[in-house]
């Protein structure tokens, strides 16, 4: 099908993309890779009257160090965050999940930040950045810069906290030190399917027992959510495989999972369960 | 080396590997508008108005019309299947009129200069809509006081089609084993990967229209009935063209709908479908709800099947929609005797899309019910399916064999097939292996899947045609032309859609003519060029086309051979004819080539008394009998008790498909067969609400096997001859499909039959498996 | 209109294209490069895979305007004779990896970005690296096949002086 006609801006800077944000109004949508506004445009179920590209903001692509955490730049596209060696070293979760998003073409186009902001539950990385505790960066030309905390950036389905005028322009994570375990077990049909279920650990273990824990689950809610109840079951306790096992029984508690073609409710909590034992077993197996 | 058996690389492949394609969508000639179609949101609504006027003020927008504007013109869609005398063919426009009855129908139509104007006018078209009763459930539209699809017809049954042999009550009384089941095969989009697209360009009273069809032949003949523009006036071209599984052999609203404005605007009109639209307007597949009953004596023996079909026609009766689940018919018996056999079906109106054929058409619906009761009859009496299935099937001794739905099955040998599925397979190996999971209760559990299937293809029998209603012959045309230079034209009423034809048929006449494989081309897929066709489907090409090829190539050496023995002054049966030349039996030197032969009968100057010069032939081929591939296919698959998923975990199969005319390409048939009948038992389904909305209108949620979804396979063959022809063919293109659903369903199932599972209903999905598994420790 | 210069297979083009002119359809109806065709509305199929500056992208979900300033790959630029020489369709060629070959011109250039990432592939890498892709024909074997074929080729041709 063909996409609907709208504007086109195509700011140079973050400077002038942030000016003309409030100026092409509600109904703008900010397009980074496409992969997800694409097909939406495509098949006329979203009319923008304004796409702003972000294509020529470089400044909006980079991945850098800072200090301890990372940046990575909204813009930075699937394919070059799972094979910047910063990320893969000090962020191995997000270079591991973005390795299982669609395929390698749209991994070439879409990007971290696009993701994110698409806040589509479904969608591998809004459960990663949860499971981090990462924080999104946000800025505009009236507010100026705002860090907003992942947990509170996923307002609802397809919908951020970001304001209409604000633009996503970068994701900090914080570094994994020493004694942390990641994993992302995903759930899906087939290859290129969405996952039905997904589940993001990171675990961080002293001494054989469990000092940090942190879960996301993707495709469990409206928003992805963490499994709470797991990690606070876990937290503090000797590492076993009966414990994992007790602890992943918690893992749909105070999710609303979806039902749809590829999976009901029920089905989905199930898998939550067994995925994060799974998920836990594989980030705590080294 | 003879060309017949010879893996030859592709002729088709050059264009195709560069992006030199015809694929009708890349024709645009000058002047070409372009349609797009409104169409129902609704599954079933009356259209009280539609307003196009506003479209009409849209930039670049030439005409804008609806159903009701083209009424007195558009005719009604043929159904060449009147099955039954009393069937029940509702009228059916090629854009509706004043009712709807399924989403996706079209409504009305932009003409435009271009294509991104034509579809931003399709927002500008208002429809007002009274919704009416949906009809979604095929059961309870059966039942009394259901809510009506076609309200003047007062029922949703369409006909009903029996046929019986033999003593079903004596099979059935007493019967020490009694297998009762209800098999759903879900709706499948047959989803080509080439969308379909249509070009039709006028020229006075002429047409010629490029459709990305099957059927360019039947398409012409039924394009001229429906519109009545002379049959003389319509050429049809079939360019290249990207599959088409039985989606394309059929006359589509669209194609009649670009003949008709090119005549109205008198300017070449062009119409491209989207993937959406084309999973809401593509024909379906399948559908169909099964009950059997299989008696058997305690020692296996099968006694007498049973079956009741319903068959979900979609709002219209196609092209062939009534007949596809009759041709399961003779099917489901398979491949195994027994005393007596009942099959009944009735059609059913639903508000969906209209099934019609899909790859294997019946066939698989059939293979599915008798190879799932195979395995649960060997299950039922703590046999082996391999040894059950023994027990029960026709030896290799008992051919011909006229089997209990009343085919004549020509030649087989299944005994041969399976011994060496089983030595290719490892059967007892993976059986140790299954055993020793099940013991440790392994997480992920081994199950192994037969299927032991025959088909019947080369249609078809003009004869048996008819005696089933059907509306036209299966014969298939093939012409030969040697030229003057001793270079051959090919010409072939069977136009391929990536089946190969190109290179097999070229290796054919090679080998009957003896001139080398470059120098013969063959021509197709254009009604000016190849005059007489019934087209592609049903595996029906080489055995039929493929023959009347070969019997076109043996009529030109018997000219030639009269030719040459006046040049020689020797008699005919004198001569032999091989590698390309005549010779005079016991004196090599003295001959002719065949090249000498073709100068001589095109100067003419020289020619024996009532032989026209020139040296060509026409033949069309009607085959006496069907062709009856058959083969045994080993699946094992490794199911997660934990979460329901499946993975194949090793595929054998072997194929009797007669005498092989190219190798590589028969391989090439079946792992592509085998990945659409794996995908329907693992992972296909078209889902409508209950509203009678599509829900899996995208390829994100109608899901298809990528690469990483399947296994290698493994592959190999018996070759049988066909006695019913003489190059000995069969015919290919659907029994990888035909045979895989049962096999990797079988495996599932038996993987799972320690934890009380009996059964999976199609696609295994990961939830279905897991709710199966619930369902079955909790019995 | 936005103006937009791009090169595609080795031309450089400038035209004045509507924002939401999908490249695709800007090589197909305005360049007439037809060699890459359209399978769906959602980034599944990959039929029109082409290589933007040099990695694969869907050409269905691309505007015409993102590729301004950069360059284009189709099937027809891999062998600029359109003789079908280039190491991957010789190979698709000689392993019958196509039936109708609609999926073709995408399999190819996704097997090109695979090769380029990844010179010799194993069985499943291959698989994996072509899950954006789908064909109906060929149920994949020989595409696997052709496309370690052709990477074992290259990688000789690289290393040959």
């Amino acid at each position: 099908m063909i996409p609907p006609t709208f504007e086109y801006l195509r700011p140079e800077s973050l400077g002038e993309a942030l000016r003309m944000l409030p100026d092409a109004g509600e109904d703008a949508k900010v397009l980074a890779g496409g992969q997800s506004l694409m097909p939406l445009l495509r098949l006329r179920l979203a009319y923008p009257d304004t796409l702003v590209d972000l294509d020529r903001v470089a400044a909006l692509r980079e991945i850098r160090d800072d200090g301890d955490a990372l940046v990575v730049g909204a813009t930075a596209t699937h394919h070059q965050v799972m094979n910047d060696p910063l990320v893969r070293r000090f962020a191995p979760l997000v270079a591991a999940a973005t390795a299982t998003v669609a395929d390698p073409a749209v991994r070439h186009r879409g990007t971290f930040g696009g993701s994110l902001a698409h806040a589509d539950p479904a969608g591998d990385l809004p459960a990663v950045a949860l499971a981090l505790d990462a924080v999104m960066l946000a800025r505009s030309a009236s507010g100026g810069d705002r860090e907003i905390p992942a947990r509170d950036f996923f307002v609802d389905w397809m919908t951020t906290a970001l304001e209409p005028d604000e633009l996503l322009t970068g994701v900090r994570l914080p570094k994994a030190g020493p004694g942390w375990g990641f994993h992302y077990e995903k759930f899906h049909r087939t290859a290129q399917a969405w996952a039905i279920v997904g589940v993001a650990c990171a675990v961080r273990r002293v001494q054989g027992a469990v000092e940090d824990v942190r879960i996301g689950l993707t495709n469990m809610g409206s928003v992805p959510v963490r499994a709470s109840a797991v990690e606070e079951r876990l937290g503090g306790n000797a590492l076993s495989d009966g414990a994992l096992r007790e602890a992943s029984e918690l893992a749909a508690e105070d999710t609303a999972p979806p039902a749809d073609l590829h999976g009901s409710a029920e089905y989905r909590s199930h898998l939550a369960r067994v995925l994060t034992r799974r998920a836990l077993g594989a980030a705590t197996a080294r | 080396m003879t060309e017949i058996g010879r893996a030859r690389l592709r002729s088709e492949d050059a264009r195709l590997v560069t992006g030199r394609t015809r694929w009708t969508d890349n024709l645009t000639p000058a002047g070409t508008l372009h349609v797009a179609y409104l169409r129902s949101p609704h599954a079933h609504a009356r259209i009280d108005r539609v307003d196009v006027e506003a479209a009409k003020g849209r930039p670049n927008v030439v005409a804008v019309l609806s159903g009701a504007d083209l009424a007195a013109e558009q005719g009604a869609l043929p159904c060449a299947w009147q099955v039954t005398e009393d069937m029940r063919l509702p009228a059916h426009p090629p854009m509706a009129v004043d009712e709807v009855r399924y989403a996706g129908e079209p409504v009305a139509c932009v003409v435009a200069r271009d294509r991104y104007s034509a579809v931003d006018a399709l927002e500008d078209i208002d429809v007002d809509y009274t919704p009416l009763p949906v009809v979604v459930d095929m059961e309870r539209a059966v039942q009394d006081g259901a809510d009506l699809v076609h309200g003047d017809m007062g029922t949703n049954e369409s006909y009903t089609w029996v046929f019986e042999q033999g003593d079903m009550d004596a099979a059935m009384r007493d019967a020490p084993v009694l297998l009762e089941r209800r098999f759903v095969q879900q709706r499948l989009i047959p989803t080509a990967m080439e969308p379909r697209a249509v070009l039709c360009e006028p020229d006075g009273e002429d047409f010629t229209l490029h459709s990305a069809t099957q059927i360019p032949h039947i398409l012409r003949l039924m394009l001229s009935v429906v519109t009545e523009i002379p049959e003389h006036r319509i050429r049809v071209v079939a360019p290249d063209v990207g599959g088409g599984f039985g989606s394309k052999l059929q006359v589509y609203g669209e194609e009649v709908l670009a003949l008709l404005l090119a005549r109205r605007l008198g300017r070449p009109v062009k119409w491209t479908e989207s993937r959406s639209e084309g999973n809401m307007a593509v024909h379906h597949g399948r559908d169909q709800i099964q009950r059997v009953a299989l008696a058997a004596d305690r020692d296996g023996r099968v006694r007498g099947l049973k079956v009741e079909l319903l068959a979900d026609m979609g709002a219209y009766l196609m092209l062939v929609t009534p007949g596809v689940p009759l041709l399961g018919a003779f099917m489901f018996p398979g491949i195994y005797k027994m005393d007596a056999y009942s099959f009944s079906c009735t059609g059913v109106f639903t508000n969906k899309t209209p099934t019609d054929a899909y790859r294997g058409a019946g066939r698989p619906e059939a293979t599915f019910a008798i190879e799932r009761l195979m395995d649960d009859l060997a299950a039922e009496l703590g046999v082996d399916p391999i040894e059950v299935r023994r027990r029960n099937w026709i030896t290799h001794e008992e051919f011909p064999y006229d089997s209990i739905a009343g085919l004549t099955y020509d030649t087989g040998n299944y005994e041969a097939a399976t011994d060496k599925a089983l030595a290719l397979f490892g059967y007892d190996e993976l059986r140790a292996e299954q055993d020793e999971r099940r013991e440790r209760r392994d997480p992920v559990q081994l199950g192994i899947g037969v299927s032991t299937y025959t088909e019947m293809c080369g249609l078809a029998p003009s004869r048996v045609l008819g005696s089933l209603a059907y509306g036209a012959g299966g014969w298939e045309h093939a012409s030969v032309r040697v030229l003057p230079s001793g270079k051959v034209e090919v010409v072939t009423g069977s136009s391929a859609h990536g089946q190969g034809h190109e290179t097999a048929w070229a290796q054919i006449a090679s080998d009957r003519l003896g001139v080398p494989f470059e120098d013969v081309k063959v021509l197709h897929g254009d009604t000016a060029v190849a005059p007489k066709g019934m087209d592609t489907y049903g595996s029906r090409s080489l055995a039929v086309g493929g023959v009347a090829l070969f019997r076109a190539c043996d009529k030109v050496v018997e000219k030639a051979r009269t030719i040459a023995a006046h040049l020689l002054e020797a008699s005919e049966d004198d001569l032999e004819f091989g590698g390309g030349r005549f010779s005079v039996k016991g004196v090599e030197e003295a001959g002719l080539t065949i090249q000498e032969v073709t100068q001589a009968a095109f100067a003419a100057h020289n020619l024996p008394d009532g032989v026209e010069p020139s040296l060509d032939s026409d033949v069309t081929h009607d085959p006496e009998n069907f062709s009856f591939p058959h083969g045994t296919h080993l699946c094992a698959v490794e199911v997660d008790t934990e979460t329901g998923f499946t993975k194949i975990r090793e595929y054998v199969a072997v194929d009797d498909v007669g005498t092989v005319v190219n190798p590589m390409i028969v391989e090439g048939q079946v792992h592509g067969g085998l990945a659409q009948g794996i995908a329907q038992a693992l992972y296909e389904e078209a889902v409508y609400d209950a509203d009678g909305n599509l829900t899996t209108t995208t390829m994100a949620d109608y899901l298809l096997p990528s690469a990483a979804d399947l296994p290698t396979f493994t592959t190999d063959r018996t070759e049988t001859p066909a006695a019913g022809n003489p190059l000995g063919v069969k015919g290919v293109g659907e029994a990888g499909t035909i045979a895989s659903t049962p096999a990797v369903v079988n495996a599932i199932v038996d993987a799972l039959r320690p934890f009380g599972v009996r059964d999976v209903p199609m696609p295994c999905t990961p939830e279905r498996v897991w709710t199966a598994l619930r369902e079955g420790g909790a019995r | 209109m936005p103006r937009i210069r791009v090169e595609v297979d080795g031309e450089t083009y400038e035209d004045d294209v509507e924002p939401r002119l999908l490249l695709v359809h800007y090589l197909r109806e305005r360049l007439g490069k037809v060699g890459t065709p359209v399978g769906c509305d959602t980034t599944n199929c990959g039929a029109c895979t082409v290589l933007l500056d040099g990695l694969s992208a869907k050409s269905c979900s691309v505007l015409a305007v993102q590729a301004d300033g950069r360059s284009v790959t189709t099937v027809e630029g891999l062998s600029l004779d359109g003789a079908g020489d280039h190491p991957l369709q010789r190979a698709f060629h000689r392993e019958h990896a196509l039936q109708c070959g609609y999926c073709t011109p995408g399999m190819i250039i996704a097997s090109l970005d695979l090769l380029r990432d990844n010179p010799d592939p194993s069985e499943a890498e291959v698989r994996e690296g072509l899950e954006g892709n789908l064909c109906r024909c060929t149920g994949y074997q020989n595409i696997v096949r052709a496309v370690r074929g052709a990477a074992a080729e290259m990688r000789t041709r690289e290393v040959a002086p």
